[in-house]
């Protein structure tokens, strides 16, 4: 079991998902710098948060055409799990890997702040499993569970068009929505406008996610949070058994 | 004029892209410039559409070519319509 964190000139957020993954996971982990030509020898790939090429053009339009996002296509389409965080989410939905298009925040603030999602689909080798924390209580997925994680970006308005919503809801590939911190999806707690409060969502074949939050910053209680543990715990799984290799658990859990 | 690649001559062009967010996408920044300019002493502006302007200056211009990089790359078509204009 290997993990990529992709490197694009602007990636920021590269160090803190290859900590998560290298020191809490215990997960071998490597940089891939984004004119390398092949992941292929990876079982996870991920696409870190940050503001690739200076979010020129739009989020994520140049990193789209990085040399090594042409292996990220093909390994996707092999089934291979592919991650993408905040500015990964973009340039996955650039890249077309995911439908629709992350736009300026509805208010136009850059937003950084804790925030509650609800897990909408725990099903998905993103979202699945259970993590102990710190303090020892367990953390088991399931539909309805709240995380609550750390969101930063001035572009997580998700849109779509009704059609692509339509099938995104039929075929569940939303895997996370907004909430307030009772768990009602609203508009009050929707930071971005995203259309019906989505947080992140899976390809239709399930082993591509994108979501605007930061699992990899709330991974341990000295951040606040450790929600976001599941994760990454769920998608090391996932991978894992995917290579049949024994999937690794936490060191530290 | 300077050779191309076929040994043809290329006449220096200009490309002119427009990329304006689809009407049917929420546009926040026009939303706030048109609040901006009601504030400015015009209540009668009822829309503002924010897009991008670009000037391209090439040498021979393939238009099919521009048209595939105007989609792929200078738009998004999930979001945005573009309109190309090609002049010598």
């Amino acid at each position: 079991m290997k993990a990529a964190v992709i490197r694009f000139p602007g990636s920021n957020c590269d160090q803190d998902c290859y900590y998560a993954l290298k020191h809490t996971f215990g997960i071998e982990t490597e940089y891939v710098w984004h004119k390398e030509a092949s992941v292929e020898q990876f079982d996870l790939i991920v696409l870190p948060g940050g503001f690739s090429y200076g979010d020129y053009l739009r989020c994520g339009a140049i990193a789209r055409f990085s040399p090594v996002m042409r292996s990220v296509a093909i390994e996707a389409e092999r089934g291979k799990l592919v991650l993408g965080i905040c500015n990964g989410f973009q340039i996955l939905c650039e890249a077309r890997l995911l439908p629709g298009a992350l736009i300026r925040n509805r208010s136009l603030h850059f937003i950084c702040e804790h925030l509650h999602t609800r897990i909408e689909n725990m099903e998905t080798a993103f979202s699945h499993t259970e993590v102990t924390k710190a303090d020892g209580k367990l953390l088991t997925a399931r539909t309805g569970l709240l995380l609550r994680m750390p969101v930063a970006h001035g572009e997580g308005n998700y849109t779509a068009d009704e059609a692509t919503l339509r099938e995104l809801n039929r075929n569940q590939q939303i895997v996370l929505r907004y909430t307030d911190a009772r768990g009602a999806v609203t508009d009050e707690a929707n930071p971005n406008g995203s259309k019906e409060n989505i947080a992140g969502i899976v390809n239709r074949a399930g082993n591509v996610f994108g979501l605007m939050p930061h699992p990899e910053r709330a991974c341990d209680p000295l951040l606040g949070s450790e929600d976001g543990k599941l994760i990454i715990q769920s998608v090391i799984e996932s991978a894992g058994r995917k290579t049949k290799v024994s999937s690794p658990i936490s060191k530290r859990s | 004029m300077k050779p191309g690649a076929g040994g043809f001559s290329l006449e220096a062009m200009k490309a002119k892209v427009t990329v304006m967010p689809k009407k049917s996408v929420l546009d926040p920044q026009g939303v706030a410039v048109r609040d901006a300019m009601r504030h400015h002493g015009l209540p009668d502006v009822t829309s503002v559409r924010i897009g991008k302007f670009m000037e391209i200056d090439i040498d021979g211009a393939d238009e099919a070519k521009l048209h595939e990089i105007c989609r792929d790359l200078l738009s998004n078509p999930v979001i945005e319509d573009y309109e190309l204009q090609v002049e010598a």
